[in-house]
Protein backbone atom coordinates (compact mmCIF):
# COMPACT_ATOMS: atom_id res chain seq x y z
CA UNK A 1 0.00 0.00 0.00
CA UNK A 2 1.19 3.49 -0.87
CA UNK A 3 1.90 5.76 2.05
CA UNK A 4 0.19 9.10 1.37
CA UNK A 5 1.03 10.87 4.58
CA UNK A 6 4.01 10.66 6.83
CA UNK A 7 4.86 13.10 9.60
CA UNK A 8 7.83 13.01 11.93
CA UNK A 9 8.16 15.11 15.03
CA UNK A 10 5.72 17.70 13.71
CA UNK A 11 5.85 20.67 16.09
CA UNK A 12 4.26 24.09 16.30
CA UNK A 13 5.13 26.76 18.82
CA UNK A 14 3.10 29.94 18.51
CA UNK A 15 5.05 33.09 19.32
CA UNK A 16 4.54 34.25 22.89
CA UNK A 17 3.22 30.90 24.05
CA UNK A 18 5.08 28.79 26.56
CA UNK A 19 3.70 25.36 25.64
CA UNK A 20 3.88 24.00 22.10
CA UNK A 21 0.45 23.71 20.45
CA UNK A 22 1.67 20.58 18.68
CA UNK A 23 4.65 18.79 20.13
CA UNK A 24 6.53 16.15 18.15
CA UNK A 25 3.62 14.37 16.46
CA UNK A 26 4.33 11.32 14.28
CA UNK A 27 1.67 10.22 11.79
CA UNK A 28 1.37 7.72 8.99
CA UNK A 29 -1.47 6.99 6.60
CA UNK A 30 -1.91 4.66 3.66
CA UNK A 31 -4.05 5.08 0.58
CA UNK A 32 -7.77 4.39 0.97
CA UNK A 33 -7.70 4.64 4.76
CA UNK A 34 -9.16 7.05 7.26
CA UNK A 35 -7.07 8.54 10.04
CA UNK A 36 -8.96 10.14 12.92
CA UNK A 37 -7.24 12.67 15.15
CA UNK A 38 -9.09 12.58 18.44
CA UNK A 39 -8.76 14.98 21.30
CA UNK A 40 -10.47 17.54 23.47
CA UNK A 41 -10.67 21.23 22.60
CA UNK A 42 -7.18 22.69 22.44
CA UNK A 43 -5.49 19.31 22.03
CA UNK A 44 -3.83 20.50 18.81
CA UNK A 45 -6.00 18.84 16.16
CA UNK A 46 -6.63 21.93 14.05
CA UNK A 47 -3.04 23.09 14.27
CA UNK A 48 -1.83 19.66 13.11
CA UNK A 49 -4.22 19.74 10.18
CA UNK A 50 -3.23 23.29 9.28
CA UNK A 51 0.43 22.31 9.17
CA UNK A 52 -0.26 19.28 6.99
CA UNK A 53 -2.28 21.42 4.59
CA UNK A 54 0.43 24.14 4.38
CA UNK A 55 -1.77 26.77 6.05
CA UNK A 56 0.53 27.02 9.06
CA UNK A 57 4.31 26.69 8.97
CA UNK A 58 5.68 24.07 11.40
CA UNK A 59 8.37 25.19 13.79
CA UNK A 60 9.82 21.70 13.94
CA UNK A 61 9.67 18.27 12.36
CA UNK A 62 8.77 17.33 8.83
CA UNK A 63 5.97 15.80 6.82
CA UNK A 64 5.29 14.47 3.34
CA UNK A 65 1.75 14.62 2.01
CA UNK A 66 0.82 12.88 -1.26
CA UNK A 67 4.50 12.52 -2.00
CA UNK A 68 5.46 16.17 -1.51
CA UNK A 69 7.27 17.89 1.34
CA UNK A 70 4.99 20.35 3.15
CA UNK A 71 7.89 22.73 3.83
CA UNK A 72 9.57 22.84 0.45
CA UNK A 73 6.85 21.82 -2.03
CA UNK A 74 3.77 23.59 -0.69
CA UNK A 75 2.16 24.11 -4.06
CA UNK A 76 2.60 20.45 -5.03
CA UNK A 77 0.92 19.47 -1.77
CA UNK A 78 -1.92 21.91 -2.41
CA UNK A 79 -2.50 20.45 -5.87
CA UNK A 80 -3.06 16.97 -4.44
CA UNK A 81 -5.15 17.64 -1.36
CA UNK A 82 -8.62 18.82 -0.46
CA UNK A 83 -9.25 20.80 2.71
CA UNK A 84 -12.44 21.24 4.67
CA UNK A 85 -11.85 23.56 7.59
CA UNK A 86 -13.49 23.56 10.99
CA UNK A 87 -15.89 26.27 9.79
CA UNK A 88 -17.45 26.31 6.33
CA UNK A 89 -15.19 28.36 4.07
CA UNK A 90 -17.59 29.51 1.41
CA UNK A 91 -18.76 32.65 -0.24
CA UNK A 92 -21.99 33.26 1.67
CA UNK A 93 -23.38 35.67 -0.91
CA UNK A 94 -22.95 33.40 -3.91
CA UNK A 95 -25.06 30.34 -4.63
CA UNK A 96 -23.83 26.81 -4.03
CA UNK A 97 -23.38 26.33 -7.74
CA UNK A 98 -21.52 29.64 -8.12
CA UNK A 99 -19.18 28.62 -5.28
CA UNK A 100 -18.37 25.34 -7.01
CA UNK A 101 -17.77 27.06 -10.35
CA UNK A 102 -15.65 29.75 -8.70
CA UNK A 103 -13.32 27.29 -7.00
CA UNK A 104 -13.30 25.03 -10.06
CA UNK A 105 -12.12 27.96 -12.17
CA UNK A 106 -9.44 28.76 -9.59
CA UNK A 107 -8.30 25.15 -9.76
CA UNK A 108 -7.66 25.62 -13.45
CA UNK A 109 -10.85 24.22 -14.99
CA UNK A 110 -12.17 25.98 -18.10
CA UNK A 111 -15.60 27.62 -17.63
CA UNK A 112 -17.54 24.75 -19.25
CA UNK A 113 -15.57 22.10 -17.37
CA UNK A 114 -16.08 23.95 -14.08
CA UNK A 115 -19.84 24.09 -14.65
CA UNK A 116 -19.85 20.39 -15.57
CA UNK A 117 -17.93 19.41 -12.44
CA UNK A 118 -20.22 21.61 -10.32
CA UNK A 119 -23.27 19.84 -11.72
CA UNK A 120 -21.75 16.41 -10.93
CA UNK A 121 -20.93 17.37 -7.36
CA UNK A 122 -24.34 18.95 -6.77
CA UNK A 123 -25.92 15.62 -7.72
CA UNK A 124 -23.43 13.63 -5.67
CA UNK A 125 -24.12 15.70 -2.57
CA UNK A 126 -27.87 15.98 -3.03
CA UNK A 127 -27.78 19.74 -3.43
CA UNK A 128 -29.41 20.12 -6.83
CA UNK A 129 -32.51 21.74 -5.41
CA UNK A 130 -30.58 24.26 -3.33
CA UNK A 131 -27.97 24.92 -6.03
CA UNK A 132 -29.25 28.38 -6.91
CA UNK A 133 -29.69 29.69 -3.38
CA UNK A 134 -27.04 31.77 -1.59
CA UNK A 135 -24.93 29.56 0.68
CA UNK A 136 -25.69 31.96 3.54
CA UNK A 137 -29.20 30.50 3.60
CA UNK A 138 -28.09 26.84 3.78
CA UNK A 139 -28.64 24.67 6.85
CA UNK A 140 -25.63 23.40 8.80
CA UNK A 141 -25.71 20.02 7.07
CA UNK A 142 -26.01 21.50 3.57
CA UNK A 143 -23.19 23.90 4.31
CA UNK A 144 -20.99 21.02 5.36
CA UNK A 145 -21.85 19.09 2.20
CA UNK A 146 -21.17 21.98 -0.17
CA UNK A 147 -17.93 22.65 1.70
CA UNK A 148 -16.94 19.03 1.19
CA UNK A 149 -17.99 19.20 -2.48
CA UNK A 150 -15.72 22.22 -3.03
CA UNK A 151 -12.81 20.31 -1.49
CA UNK A 152 -13.38 17.44 -3.93
CA UNK A 153 -13.43 19.44 -7.16
CA UNK A 154 -9.88 18.45 -8.08
CA UNK A 155 -10.30 14.81 -6.96
CA UNK A 156 -7.69 15.04 -4.18
CA UNK A 157 -5.57 12.08 -3.14
CA UNK A 158 -5.75 13.09 0.47
CA UNK A 159 -8.73 14.85 2.00
CA UNK A 160 -8.42 16.75 5.28
CA UNK A 161 -11.59 17.43 7.25
CA UNK A 162 -11.61 19.33 10.53
CA UNK A 163 -14.47 18.31 12.83
CA UNK A 164 -16.81 17.31 10.01
CA UNK A 165 -19.96 16.86 12.06
CA UNK A 166 -19.64 19.16 15.05
CA UNK A 167 -22.98 20.88 15.45
CA UNK A 168 -24.85 18.64 13.01
CA UNK A 169 -27.98 16.70 13.84
CA UNK A 170 -27.76 12.89 13.71
CA UNK A 171 -29.28 12.61 10.23
CA UNK A 172 -26.96 15.18 8.71
CA UNK A 173 -24.08 13.52 10.55
CA UNK A 174 -24.86 10.15 9.04
CA UNK A 175 -25.25 11.55 5.55
CA UNK A 176 -21.79 13.12 5.90
CA UNK A 177 -20.34 9.84 7.14
CA UNK A 178 -21.79 8.12 4.08
CA UNK A 179 -20.20 10.71 1.82
CA UNK A 180 -16.80 10.13 3.46
CA UNK A 181 -17.15 6.33 3.19
CA UNK A 182 -17.96 6.63 -0.49
CA UNK A 183 -14.78 8.61 -1.10
CA UNK A 184 -12.68 6.16 0.83
CA UNK A 185 -14.12 3.28 -1.20
CA UNK A 186 -12.82 5.05 -4.30
CA UNK A 187 -9.32 5.18 -2.82
CA UNK A 188 -9.10 8.64 -1.29
CA UNK A 189 -7.21 8.82 1.97
CA UNK A 190 -8.92 10.91 4.63
CA UNK A 191 -7.56 12.66 7.70
CA UNK A 192 -10.28 13.92 9.98
CA UNK A 193 -10.36 15.38 13.43
CA UNK A 194 -13.15 14.78 15.86
CA UNK A 195 -14.15 15.12 19.47
CA UNK A 196 -16.56 12.20 19.13
CA UNK A 197 -15.39 8.66 19.80
CA UNK A 198 -18.50 7.50 18.01
CA UNK A 199 -17.38 9.24 14.84
CA UNK A 200 -13.93 7.69 14.97
CA UNK A 201 -15.57 4.37 15.59
CA UNK A 202 -17.83 4.78 12.56
CA UNK A 203 -15.22 6.00 10.08
CA UNK A 204 -11.63 5.50 11.14
CA UNK A 205 -9.15 2.79 10.27
CA UNK A 206 -6.40 4.43 12.26
CA UNK A 207 -6.76 6.58 15.36
CA UNK A 208 -4.41 9.03 17.02
CA UNK A 209 -5.33 10.47 20.40
CA UNK A 210 -3.83 13.90 20.97
CA UNK A 211 -3.42 15.40 24.41
CA UNK A 212 -1.81 18.82 24.95
CA UNK A 213 -0.25 18.63 21.51
CA UNK A 214 1.35 15.20 21.92
CA UNK A 215 0.27 11.76 20.83
CA UNK A 216 -1.23 10.05 23.86
CA UNK A 217 -2.12 6.84 22.06
CA UNK A 218 -2.09 5.66 18.46
CA UNK A 219 -2.98 2.54 16.54
CA UNK A 220 -5.41 0.90 14.17
CA UNK A 221 -9.02 0.95 15.27
CA UNK A 222 -8.97 -2.82 15.84
CA UNK A 223 -5.94 -2.64 18.10
CA UNK A 224 -7.50 0.17 20.08
CA UNK A 225 -10.85 -1.59 20.36
CA UNK A 226 -9.07 -4.50 21.98
CA UNK A 227 -7.43 -2.12 24.42
CA UNK A 228 -10.46 -0.06 25.17
CA UNK A 229 -13.36 -2.45 25.20
CA UNK A 230 -16.68 -1.36 23.73
CA UNK A 231 -16.83 2.26 22.56
CA UNK A 232 -18.68 4.70 24.77
CA UNK A 233 -21.30 6.93 23.29
CA UNK A 234 -20.80 10.26 24.96
CA UNK A 235 -23.58 12.60 24.07
CA UNK A 236 -26.84 10.73 23.59
CA UNK A 237 -28.15 7.48 24.97
CA UNK A 238 -28.32 5.09 21.99
CA UNK A 239 -32.00 4.39 22.43
CA UNK A 240 -32.95 8.05 21.99
CA UNK A 241 -30.69 8.44 18.97
CA UNK A 242 -32.23 5.36 17.35
CA UNK A 243 -35.64 6.83 17.98
CA UNK A 244 -34.57 10.13 16.43
CA UNK A 245 -33.25 8.39 13.36
CA UNK A 246 -36.44 6.41 12.86
CA UNK A 247 -38.41 9.63 13.21
CA UNK A 248 -36.38 11.88 10.93
CA UNK A 249 -33.82 9.82 9.12
CA UNK A 250 -33.73 7.73 5.97
CA UNK A 251 -31.53 5.12 7.67
CA UNK A 252 -31.20 3.62 11.12
CA UNK A 253 -28.11 3.62 13.22
CA UNK A 254 -27.77 -0.13 12.77
CA UNK A 255 -27.51 0.08 8.99
CA UNK A 256 -24.68 2.52 9.35
CA UNK A 257 -22.56 0.43 11.62
CA UNK B 1 1.88 33.86 -15.39
CA UNK B 2 -1.19 33.55 -17.64
CA UNK B 3 -2.63 31.23 -15.00
CA UNK B 4 -2.08 33.88 -12.33
CA UNK B 5 -3.84 36.45 -14.53
CA UNK B 6 -6.80 34.11 -15.13
CA UNK B 7 -7.00 33.43 -11.39
CA UNK B 8 -6.98 37.18 -10.62
CA UNK B 9 -9.78 37.79 -13.12
CA UNK B 10 -11.80 34.88 -11.68
CA UNK B 11 -11.36 36.33 -8.18
CA UNK B 12 -12.36 39.80 -9.35
CA UNK B 13 -15.37 38.18 -11.03
CA UNK B 14 -16.38 36.90 -7.62
CA UNK B 15 -16.85 40.49 -6.46
CA UNK B 16 -18.83 41.33 -9.59
CA UNK B 17 -21.00 38.30 -8.69
CA UNK B 18 -21.61 39.92 -5.29
CA UNK B 19 -22.81 43.08 -7.02
CA UNK B 20 -25.24 41.06 -9.10
CA UNK B 21 -26.45 39.01 -6.09
CA UNK B 22 -26.80 42.06 -3.84
CA UNK B 23 -27.47 45.11 -6.01
CA UNK B 24 -28.74 47.29 -3.17
CA UNK B 25 -25.53 47.58 -1.13
CA UNK B 26 -23.64 47.95 -4.41
CA UNK B 27 -25.83 50.85 -5.53
CA UNK B 28 -25.73 52.50 -2.11
CA UNK B 29 -21.93 52.42 -2.20
CA UNK B 30 -21.90 53.67 -5.76
CA UNK B 31 -24.24 56.56 -5.06
CA UNK B 32 -22.97 57.47 -1.59
CA UNK B 33 -20.49 60.11 -2.83
CA UNK B 34 -23.31 61.68 -4.85
CA UNK B 35 -25.42 61.73 -1.70
CA UNK B 36 -22.59 63.46 0.15
CA UNK B 37 -22.33 65.97 -2.67
CA UNK B 38 -26.06 66.72 -2.52
CA UNK B 39 -26.04 66.85 1.25
CA UNK B 40 -23.03 69.11 1.66
CA UNK B 41 -23.78 71.15 -1.42
CA UNK B 42 -27.53 71.42 -1.17
CA UNK B 43 -27.74 71.93 2.59
CA UNK B 44 -24.53 73.72 3.52
CA UNK B 45 -23.24 75.02 0.20
CA UNK B 46 -25.26 78.22 0.30
CA UNK B 47 -23.98 79.04 3.76
CA UNK B 48 -20.37 78.24 2.86
CA UNK B 49 -20.04 79.87 -0.55
CA UNK B 50 -22.96 82.27 -0.71
CA UNK B 51 -24.61 80.53 -3.61
CA UNK B 52 -25.03 76.94 -4.73
CA UNK B 53 -23.44 76.92 -8.22
CA UNK B 54 -20.23 78.40 -6.85
CA UNK B 55 -20.16 75.84 -4.09
CA UNK B 56 -20.75 72.85 -6.37
CA UNK B 57 -17.92 74.15 -8.54
CA UNK B 58 -15.71 73.94 -5.45
CA UNK B 59 -17.12 70.78 -3.89
CA UNK B 60 -17.31 68.35 -6.84
CA UNK B 61 -13.52 67.82 -7.05
CA UNK B 62 -13.43 67.44 -3.28
CA UNK B 63 -16.15 64.80 -3.26
CA UNK B 64 -14.40 62.95 -6.09
CA UNK B 65 -11.36 62.66 -3.81
CA UNK B 66 -13.56 61.54 -0.90
CA UNK B 67 -15.10 58.88 -3.16
CA UNK B 68 -11.61 57.38 -3.46
CA UNK B 69 -11.16 57.50 0.31
CA UNK B 70 -14.46 55.63 0.77
CA UNK B 71 -12.86 52.80 -1.23
CA UNK B 72 -10.45 52.19 1.65
CA UNK B 73 -13.16 50.80 3.92
CA UNK B 74 -14.49 48.73 1.00
CA UNK B 75 -11.12 47.04 0.59
CA UNK B 76 -10.74 46.48 4.31
CA UNK B 77 -14.25 45.09 4.66
CA UNK B 78 -13.70 42.62 1.81
CA UNK B 79 -10.42 41.38 3.32
CA UNK B 80 -11.69 41.07 6.89
CA UNK B 81 -14.93 39.37 5.82
CA UNK B 82 -12.98 36.79 3.82
CA UNK B 83 -10.76 36.13 6.82
CA UNK B 84 -13.79 35.75 9.09
CA UNK B 85 -15.53 33.34 6.70
CA UNK B 86 -12.28 31.36 6.34
CA UNK B 87 -12.29 32.11 2.59
CA UNK B 88 -8.78 33.46 3.00
CA UNK B 89 -7.66 30.06 4.32
CA UNK B 90 -9.50 28.18 1.59
CA UNK B 91 -7.81 30.32 -1.06
CA UNK B 92 -4.46 29.69 0.63
CA UNK B 93 -5.12 25.95 0.55
CA UNK B 94 -5.57 26.04 -3.23
CA UNK B 95 -2.75 25.62 -5.74
CA UNK B 96 -3.06 29.21 -6.97
CA UNK B 97 -0.50 31.97 -7.37
CA UNK B 98 0.16 33.93 -4.18
CA UNK B 99 -0.21 37.13 -6.22
CA UNK B 100 -3.66 36.23 -7.53
CA UNK B 101 -5.55 37.10 -4.34
CA UNK B 102 -4.22 40.67 -3.96
CA UNK B 103 -4.35 41.17 -7.73
CA UNK B 104 -7.98 40.05 -7.87
CA UNK B 105 -8.83 42.41 -5.01
CA UNK B 106 -7.02 45.17 -6.86
CA UNK B 107 -8.98 44.62 -10.10
CA UNK B 108 -12.34 44.48 -8.34
CA UNK B 109 -11.72 47.51 -6.11
CA UNK B 110 -10.25 49.67 -8.85
CA UNK B 111 -13.27 48.82 -11.01
CA UNK B 112 -15.59 49.79 -8.16
CA UNK B 113 -13.79 53.09 -7.65
CA UNK B 114 -13.77 53.82 -11.38
CA UNK B 115 -17.55 53.34 -11.39
CA UNK B 116 -17.92 55.57 -8.33
CA UNK B 117 -15.79 58.18 -10.07
CA UNK B 118 -17.90 58.07 -13.22
CA UNK B 119 -21.15 58.24 -11.25
CA UNK B 120 -20.01 61.14 -9.08
CA UNK B 121 -18.66 63.01 -12.12
CA UNK B 122 -22.01 62.60 -13.84
CA UNK B 123 -23.80 63.90 -10.76
CA UNK B 124 -21.38 66.84 -10.68
CA UNK B 125 -22.07 67.63 -14.34
CA UNK B 126 -25.80 67.55 -13.60
CA UNK B 127 -25.19 70.07 -10.78
CA UNK B 128 -23.57 72.42 -13.25
CA UNK B 129 -19.91 71.56 -12.70
CA UNK B 130 -17.93 71.85 -15.96
CA UNK B 131 -14.34 70.64 -16.25
CA UNK B 132 -12.21 73.03 -18.26
CA UNK B 133 -11.16 70.36 -20.74
CA UNK B 134 -11.71 66.65 -21.30
CA UNK B 135 -7.99 65.92 -21.22
CA UNK B 136 -7.90 67.75 -17.91
CA UNK B 137 -10.69 65.53 -16.66
CA UNK B 138 -8.85 62.38 -17.76
CA UNK B 139 -5.66 63.59 -16.07
CA UNK B 140 -7.65 64.33 -12.93
CA UNK B 141 -9.16 60.83 -13.04
CA UNK B 142 -5.66 59.34 -13.30
CA UNK B 143 -4.47 61.32 -10.26
CA UNK B 144 -7.53 60.12 -8.34
CA UNK B 145 -7.02 56.49 -9.37
CA UNK B 146 -3.38 56.69 -8.33
CA UNK B 147 -4.63 57.91 -4.94
CA UNK B 148 -7.12 55.00 -4.82
CA UNK B 149 -4.36 52.56 -5.79
CA UNK B 150 -2.28 53.74 -2.82
CA UNK B 151 -5.31 53.36 -0.54
CA UNK B 152 -5.80 49.86 -1.90
CA UNK B 153 -2.46 48.71 -0.51
CA UNK B 154 -3.06 50.52 2.74
CA UNK B 155 -6.45 48.77 2.95
CA UNK B 156 -4.99 45.36 2.12
CA UNK B 157 -2.35 45.74 4.81
CA UNK B 158 -4.73 47.09 7.44
CA UNK B 159 -7.38 44.49 6.51
CA UNK B 160 -4.91 41.62 6.85
CA UNK B 161 -3.73 42.93 10.20
CA UNK B 162 -7.23 43.68 11.51
CA UNK B 163 -8.58 41.06 13.87
CA UNK B 164 -12.23 41.37 12.85
CA UNK B 165 -14.58 43.21 10.46
CA UNK B 166 -15.55 45.43 13.40
CA UNK B 167 -12.25 47.26 12.99
CA UNK B 168 -13.59 48.59 9.70
CA UNK B 169 -16.29 50.49 11.57
CA UNK B 170 -13.56 52.59 13.16
CA UNK B 171 -12.24 53.43 9.71
CA UNK B 172 -15.75 54.26 8.48
CA UNK B 173 -16.05 56.75 11.33
CA UNK B 174 -12.56 58.22 10.96
CA UNK B 175 -13.14 58.96 7.29
CA UNK B 176 -15.38 61.85 8.35
CA UNK B 177 -13.03 63.94 10.52
CA UNK B 178 -10.32 63.25 7.92
CA UNK B 179 -12.56 64.63 5.16
CA UNK B 180 -13.58 67.62 7.25
CA UNK B 181 -9.98 68.43 8.10
CA UNK B 182 -9.09 69.00 4.46
CA UNK B 183 -9.87 71.29 1.56
CA UNK B 184 -12.62 68.91 0.37
CA UNK B 185 -15.60 70.89 1.65
CA UNK B 186 -14.19 74.24 2.79
CA UNK B 187 -11.18 76.45 2.15
CA UNK B 188 -8.59 75.74 4.88
CA UNK B 189 -7.93 79.50 5.01
CA UNK B 190 -11.22 79.83 6.88
CA UNK B 191 -10.02 77.44 9.60
CA UNK B 192 -7.99 78.32 12.69
CA UNK B 193 -4.42 78.73 11.49
CA UNK B 194 -2.85 75.52 12.75
CA UNK B 195 -5.86 73.41 11.71
CA UNK B 196 -5.75 75.07 8.30
CA UNK B 197 -2.11 74.05 7.97
CA UNK B 198 -2.96 70.46 8.85
CA UNK B 199 -5.80 70.53 6.34
CA UNK B 200 -3.56 71.84 3.59
CA UNK B 201 -1.12 68.99 4.05
CA UNK B 202 -3.84 66.34 4.25
CA UNK B 203 -3.27 64.00 1.26
CA UNK B 204 -7.00 64.23 0.60
CA UNK B 205 -6.57 67.98 0.04
CA UNK B 206 -3.73 67.35 -2.38
CA UNK B 207 -5.97 65.00 -4.39
CA UNK B 208 -8.91 67.43 -4.32
CA UNK B 209 -6.75 70.43 -5.21
CA UNK B 210 -5.08 68.49 -8.01
CA UNK B 211 -8.50 67.79 -9.51
CA UNK B 212 -9.44 71.48 -9.13
CA UNK B 213 -6.24 72.51 -10.86
CA UNK B 214 -6.50 69.98 -13.71
CA UNK B 215 -10.18 70.63 -14.40
CA UNK B 216 -9.91 74.39 -14.02
CA UNK B 217 -12.29 74.42 -11.06
CA UNK B 218 -11.76 77.24 -8.56
CA UNK B 219 -8.72 76.69 -6.43
CA UNK B 220 -8.56 78.65 -3.24
CA UNK B 221 -5.71 81.12 -3.28
CA UNK B 222 -3.25 79.18 -1.24
CA UNK B 223 0.06 80.71 -0.39
CA UNK B 224 1.53 77.48 0.94
CA UNK B 225 3.79 75.22 -1.03
CA UNK B 226 1.34 72.32 -0.59
CA UNK B 227 -1.53 74.29 -2.06
CA UNK B 228 0.49 75.41 -5.07
CA UNK B 229 1.94 72.01 -6.01
CA UNK B 230 -1.14 69.86 -5.54
CA UNK B 231 -0.75 67.59 -8.58
CA UNK B 232 2.84 66.73 -7.86
CA UNK B 233 2.20 66.42 -4.14
CA UNK B 234 -0.72 64.05 -4.70
CA UNK B 235 1.19 61.85 -7.12
CA UNK B 236 4.24 61.72 -4.84
CA UNK B 237 2.10 60.90 -1.80
CA UNK B 238 0.33 58.11 -3.67
CA UNK B 239 3.68 56.79 -4.88
CA UNK B 240 5.19 56.80 -1.39
CA UNK B 241 2.16 55.17 0.24
CA UNK B 242 2.15 52.48 -2.45
CA UNK B 243 5.89 51.91 -2.11
CA UNK B 244 5.54 51.50 1.65
CA UNK B 245 2.32 49.52 1.93
CA UNK B 246 2.47 47.24 -1.11
CA UNK B 247 5.48 45.30 0.26
CA UNK B 248 4.00 45.39 3.78
CA UNK B 249 0.71 43.97 2.48
CA UNK B 250 2.48 41.24 0.51
CA UNK B 251 4.49 40.36 3.59
CA UNK B 252 1.40 40.33 5.81
CA UNK B 253 -0.25 37.96 3.33
CA UNK B 254 2.77 35.65 3.27
CA UNK B 255 2.98 35.70 7.06
CA UNK B 256 -0.55 34.38 7.45
CA UNK B 257 1.09 30.95 7.74
CA UNK B 258 3.05 31.95 10.86
N1 LIG C 1 -2.95 31.25 15.99
C1 LIG C 1 -2.70 30.84 17.25
N2 LIG C 1 -1.95 31.58 18.08
C2 LIG C 1 -1.67 31.17 19.32
N3 LIG C 1 -2.11 30.03 19.85
C3 LIG C 1 -2.87 29.23 19.09
C4 LIG C 1 -3.21 29.60 17.74
N4 LIG C 1 -3.99 28.60 17.22
C5 LIG C 1 -4.11 27.69 18.19
N5 LIG C 1 -3.45 28.04 19.32
C6 LIG C 1 -3.37 27.26 20.57
O1 LIG C 1 -2.87 25.99 20.25
C7 LIG C 1 -3.51 24.99 21.02
C8 LIG C 1 -4.12 23.95 20.10
O2 LIG C 1 -5.19 24.53 19.40
P1 LIG C 1 -5.98 23.76 18.26
O3 LIG C 1 -5.02 23.16 17.33
O4 LIG C 1 -6.96 24.73 17.69
O5 LIG C 1 -6.74 22.64 19.07
P2 LIG C 1 -8.00 21.75 18.70
O6 LIG C 1 -8.27 21.90 17.24
O7 LIG C 1 -7.63 20.37 19.08
O8 LIG C 1 -9.14 22.26 19.53
C9 LIG C 1 -4.54 25.71 21.89
O9 LIG C 1 -3.97 25.91 23.15
C10 LIG C 1 -4.73 27.02 21.18
O10 LIG C 1 -5.08 28.02 22.09
MG1 LIG D 1 -10.01 22.60 16.26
Amino acid sequence: MTVVLEAEGLTKRFPGRQAAAVDGVDLRLEEGRVLALLGANGAGKTTTLRMLTTLTRPTGGSARVAGADIRTSGSAVRRRIGVVGQYAALDEVLSGRANLVLFGRLLGLAPAAARQRAAELLVQFDLVEAAGRPVGQYSGGMRRRIDLAVALINRPRVLFVDEPTTGLDPVARRSLWDAVRELVDKGTAVVLTTQYLEEADALADDVVFLRDGSVALAGSIDELRLLAGPPRIETRPPSLEDLYLTLYGPTTAEENR
Amino acid sequence: MTRAITQSIVLAGRTFGHWRAQPVPFLVNLLFPTLVLLMMGGLLGGAIAGDLPTYFWYAVPGVLAVAMLFGLEGTMLAITTDAKNAITDRLRSLPISGAAVPAGRCLADMAASLLALATTCTAGLLMGWRPGSWTGLVEAALVLLAFRFALLWLGLFAGLRATSPEVVVAVQILVWPISMLSSVFVDPATMPRWLGAVAEWNPLSAAANAVRELTGSPTFTSTTWAGQHAVMLSLVTSGVVTAVFAPLAVRAYRNLDA
